[in-house]
């Protein structure tokens, strides 16, 4: 594992103490191990213990804080349902309840073949198209039960979203 | 042929109004070769030339504003927010600049950030006939090509309309959405595109940062926001100039200036906006708090949900560092200031300052007690005092210190100053981005801006504030908006989501949709948040599912005031708030869950008597399929549902492709007196 403190945590590194700046750049840290393996496995975090000089417990205590960490590994694809005020209201439940029903998992969950997370999240700031789920980073809006029944195709196909880019 | 043109550009030198791969070449080669290294464009950053002085930048400034956005040049200014992008803006784009090198059209496409009609996605002007289109699709490109790029002439199919009997809307500022709105913090979303710092100064962006330098002292410009009295945007509404002289008092030589954008509430995205659609905008307002408080670094805390905004303000601070506008000594003057961007990781309690501060530096988000103040040495990251603001706050210090105190006075109500931007979402037409003046009132924003209640349904509540907000119902829709208004009807401004409910949407249902999010989110360092909203929540879940007790309601105002007294964060005393509005305001709704075993609404299962109404009902037996109990039994001529094995789960009403499964509230039940 390959850590510069020092760029991680920015200019203002010049005005902090080293076990500052180490401790600062924890949730840095554990966002860069994520990206890398999809998850916080568990000995790259004894090492990043180690490297940053800081108790494992106290990793495990930051790291378990957050909900973007997870501690297991995770599905190929990960499905958010927007679970928010203005999805809610516009029946953000019965996209939920469908997609859980069609994979048997429920949200914060991932099949057995690894291939699909289910998740919920509080908002992803697209309230003009509620209800709203993404595919990994591409968002669907708009889903009504004819859509619903096009996701559920999508993430069974293993097709990339139609979307930008 | 079109081949051998590309092949000829590549060598020629270019001229100005040249199109290469449809992005329109703005500047002469004159400026080209003093202000910018080539076209070097490497991941949408046009490298640009240091700035050394301050009449460096008036200079560059009143050159591009000139050059770009000339007003006789064909252009597009495409909505590349998230939510249009979510409808296919760029393959919008793609077809423009398809149709464009077919047709050898010159055609500037400017993708800009969010321009607030997010239901009505891609939204595109087109310029200098300054038409306004909405729902656009790939396939209707090449005859608004016709029509209006080439013809100067509206296409009658893309405009907007409010429904199919009206007459369209050409011009943008005609559409209701746009009408009643003053934009101001937004000023810039929809003009220019947030990668490319040299629109924002052709929109005369950094005239404040020119005008505080060259001619205002750190205390002229304190006094200056103090005057405006700019209230804190992210929902308490403390004054910010107060906030930034408290700082700026503090002993200690080094300060930090943090804009708050883990915008967290569900229903709300106006920070986001901000920092994708004009994130040089933000960066000008912190610089000017940091040059009237004194510091030397800021960090801009953006939610992890927010990808785009991220990237966005990454290439924003990148194009300004090396314009010489942010760094060591700006524009030669011995002010510096550097700007770094933290990433959340996911927890509500984090928007909360001292949560905010815990988690920059690496610990659990866990809010502490104050005092220290983040305003005072010990209170801010490592000790350090520290200004946050809420983005919106600081998006609306340019306009105050170039335009003056004064202006900015004379916009709003004369408690709350200014403009506000509301995320307006839920059971309304319209729902997008808004931003009015302080004191419009809530039926303006609903019923004009928002269009009215989606399927002309009846309005019943509107809820502001987020999840520490409240609902507001009918009799108060009047009511101008400001942030002492809407604590008098025991709701908040919140950082300014609204969500609009309507005759289908049981309020109960609705407070404990809002608590089971605080009551997940609650960091549990208090017992009342960490066991009241869960005592809470399980008293609305049993009320919900049927099974409540006749007390239920004193219960739940007595464990609410004890969970706002007994917790130490805003999470906490604002969790009970959207229960308490609820029963407030709708005291009925609640008994008749309770006493009758009803939900008006129809949301919650587990409530009222099922039954089919035979009239209505087509015999297609669909709620007999559905029903996992042989509830629904089958006539030769009709279907009903025996009280009996019905469990009220809904499915059948769900199920019924016309709406003859009725719910009604359950007949009295009287002792017969013949046993």
């Amino acid at each position: 594992m390959n850590l510069k403190v020092d760029e991680m945590i920015g200019h203002i590194s010049v005005e902090l103490s080293d076990s500052q700046k180490k401790r600062g750049i924890l949730i840095y840290a554990f966002q860069k191990i994520q990206k890398e393996y999809n998850y916080l496995p568990g000995d790259v975090l004894n090492t990043l213990s180690h490297k940053l000089n800081v108790p494992l417990s106290d990793v495990y205590s930051t790291a378990s804080f957050y909900k973007q960490f997870y501690f297991t590994p995770r599905g190929k694809k990960i499905v958010r349902v927007c679970t928010g005020t203005a999805c809610h209201v516009r029946g953000a439940d019965n996209v939920l309840h469908k997609i859980e029903d069609e994979f048997n998992i429920e949200p914060g969950e991932t099949t057995s073949d690894l291939e699909m997370t289910l998740e919920t999240v509080g908002c992803i700031g697209c309230c003009g198209l509620a209800p709203v789920a993404t595919i990994n980073d591409d968002i669907i809006g708009e889903i009504d039960m004819k859509k619903i029944d096009e996701i559920i195709e999508i993430i069974k196909q293993g097709k990339a979203v139609s979307s930008h880019k | 042929m079109s081949f051998l043109r590309k092949q000829e550009s590549r060598h020629r030198p270019r001229k100005s109004g040249e199109l290469i791969k449809g992005i329109r070449f703005l500047h002469s080669q004159k400026t080209l070769d003093s202000h910018f290294r080539g076209n070097d464009r490497i991941k949408g950053i046009r490298y640009m030339k240091k700035l050394h002085c301050i009449s460096e930048l008036k200079e560059l400034r009143q050159r591009l504003e000139k050059e770009t956005f000339k007003p006789d040049t064909l252009r597009a200014r495409v909505c590349c927010g998230t939510a249009c992008t979510a409808t296919g803006a760029y393959k919008v784009i793609d077809s423009f600049k398809h149709e464009a090198s077919e047709r050898s059209v010159e055609l500037e496409i400017v993708k800009t950030g969010c321009q607030g009609l997010c239901q009505k996605g891609p939204i595109l002007k087109i310029e200098p006939a300054d038409i306004f289109y909405q729902r656009t699709k790939p396939a209707n490109v090449p005859l608004i090509m016709s029509y209006s790029i080439l013809g100067n002439m509206p296409y009658r199919q893309g405009l907007y309309r409010d429904d199919i009997l009206s007459e369209p809307v050409i011009l943008m500022d005609e559409v209701p959405f746009y009408k009643k709105q003053m934009r101001l913090a937004l000023r810039n979303n929809g003009k220019i595109d947030p990668c490319n710092i040299s629109h924002y100064l052709a929109v005369g962006g950094y005239a404040a940062l020119e005008k505080t330098l060259s001619s205002m002292s750190s205390d002229d410009v304190l006094e200056e926001v103090k005057k405006a009295n700019l209230r804190g945007r992210g929902g308490a509404g403390f004054p910010a100039g107060r906030k930034w002289e408290h700082t700026k008092k503090a002993p200690g030589s080094i300060k930090l200036v943090i804009a708050n954008g883990d915008e967290g509430d569900p229903g709300a995205f106006m920070d986001r906006s901000i920092m994708e659609g004009d994130p040089h905008n933000l960066l000008e307002g912190m610089m000017l708090c940091a040059y009237a408080i004194g510091a030397q670094y800021g960090l801009i805390y953006v939610r992890h949900e927010y990808p785009l905004a991220v990237k966005n303000l990454g290439i924003a601070i990148k194009q300004a560092e090396e314009l010489g506008i942010l760094g060591k000594n700006i524009l030669g003057t011995d002010f510096s200031f550097i700007v770094d961007i933290r990433e959340g990781a996911g927890a509500f309690v984090c928007g909360e300052s001292t949560a905010l501060v815990a988690s920059i530096e690496g610990e659990r988000g866990f809010p502490r007690t104050r005092p220290p103040r983040l305003s005072e040495p010990g209170g801010g990251p490592w000790g350090y005092p520290s200004n946050l603001n809420n983005i919106e706050s600081y998006a609306c210090v340019p306009v105050i210190v170039e335009r003056g105190a004064d202006y900015f006075l004379s916009i709003g109500t004369s408690t709350s100053p200014g403009t506000k931007v509301f995320a307006l979402t839920g059971m309304v037409k319209n729902t997008g981005l808004v931003e009015v003046p302080m004191g419009i009132t809530l039926r303006e924003i609903i019923f004009e801006i928002g269009g009215g209640i989606l399927g002309n349904k009846k309005f019943k509540a509107v809820q502001t504030g987020g999840p520490s907000g409240g609902c507001i119902p009918e009799k108060h829709l009047d009511l101008p908006v400001d942030f002492d208004s809407l604590v008098s009807v025991g709701s908040m401004m919140g950082s300014g989501g609204m969500v609009v409910m309507d005759e289908n949407n049981c309020m109960v249902d609705v407070a404990k949709f809002f608590l089971s999010f605080t009551q997940s989110e609650s960091c549990g360092k208090c017992p009342p948040c960490r066991i009241g909203t869960y005592q809470m929540l399980e008293i609305l879940k049993r009320i919900t599912s049927g099974e409540g007790q006749p007390g239920d309601i004193k219960k739940l105002e007595e464990l609410g005031k004890k969970v706002v007294v007994g917790s130490l964060c805003g999470l906490g005393s604002g969790a009970p708030n959207p229960v308490l509005t609820t029963i407030k305001y709708f005291r009925e709704e609640y008994e008749e869950h309770i006493k009758d075993k009803y939900c008006r609404a129809k949301v919650c299962s587990g409530l009222g008597m099922f039954r089919i109404e035979n009239e209505e009902c087509f015999l297609c037996g669909l709620c007999k399929q559905a029903c996992a109990f042989n509830a629904v039994k089958e006539l030769r001529n009709k279907f009903f549902i025996d009280q009996d094995y019905c469990t009220k789960c809904k499915a059948c009403y769900i199920a019924c492709p016309i709406g003859a499964v009725k719910v009604e509230k359950q007949p009295k039940k009287t002792v017969d007196s013949r046993q």
